[in-house]
């Protein structure tokens, strides 16, 4: 996982596979770098994560509520078919921009 | 059906052996050459049960997860996951969307709704105290 600051706030370029195993370590890694930096924008890059699970709607869900809480937003980037296929499922493309 | 192979998988409820098993699965049901997309929601299917026997049915100590799969007569492929775990006291609304009973872990409540979307057939049958069996079956080579 690759987290990259600019002005607009904070991007995460995450990697690998998003299940139950590994969403608790990223979710932390995510959490103390939102308190860190206070971004307005969160952008979750999924270019290069190879699966996801529900697993992965909670953890989006879960940074969803952490930045609106703070009056920032949220940004899904670069999702790959099978990633939209379960986020579309979940109805997350309507409280995050997808693009 | 007539099953033309099959093979069973049973190992330690750990979060660690989640992408074992989903892998596991699909590279077994590789001999009924799924396209990608089929392969994917297999994966992800296969994800969300065994993830749900970690999670709930052995919330509160250890146990065994047991898969079997079955590749039956016309492409049909067969999965059973089961635990002897906790069980589900109400099988139809824990099948509901979005319903979860472990929101403080930030679940969505959305793994049944995976396994229904992306399988053509699902069904779990659930006793308290005793375990949960999910099923699920998918016709590969529909959309070629
Ligand atoms: N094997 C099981 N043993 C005991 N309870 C289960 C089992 N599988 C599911 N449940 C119950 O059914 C509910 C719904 O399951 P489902 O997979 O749809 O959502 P979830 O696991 O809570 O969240 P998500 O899958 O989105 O992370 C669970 O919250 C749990 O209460
Ligand atoms: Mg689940």
């Amino acid at each position: 996982m690759i987290l990259k600051q600019h002005e607009r706030g904070l991007t995460v370029l995450l990697d690998g596979e998003i299940d139950h195993h590994a969403s608790k370590t990223i979710r932390e890694e995510i959490d103390t770098a939102i308190y860190e930096t206070v971004p307005d924008e969160l952008v979750l890059d999924f270019s290069i994560v190879s699966f996801m699970d529900s697993s992965g709607i909670g953890l989006v869900l879960g940074r969803y509520k952490v930045m609106h809480e703070n009056g920032g937003s949220i940004v899904i980037e670069g999702a790959t078919q099978p990633i939209v296929k379960v986020m579309k499922l979940s109805g997350v493309d309507k409280l995050a921009r997808i693009r | 059906m007539k099953v033309m192979n099959e093979f069973e998988l049973k190992f330690r409820a750990k979060s660690e052996n989640e992408s074992f098993a989903r892998t596991t699965v699909c590279a077994f049901a590789a001999q009924l050459d799924p396209n990608i997309s089929e392969i994917s929601d297999i994966r992800t299917a296969v994800s969300e049960a065994v993830t749900n026997c970690i999670v709930h049915a052995y919330k509160n100590g250890e146990g065994t997860v047991v898969i079997n799969v079955k590749l039956l007569d016309g492409n049909m492929l067969y999965i059973k996951v089961r635990d002897k775990g906790c069980g589900i006291a109400d099988v139809q609304k824990a099948m509901e969307p979005m319903y979860t009973t472990a929101e403080s872990d930030e679940r969505a409540g959305l793994g049944f709704a995976v396994m229904e979307n992306f399988m053509d057939k699902l069904a779990v049958t659930s006793k308290p105290g005793k375990g949960t069996t999910v099923t699920m079956r998918k016709r590969i080579g529909n959309g070629k």
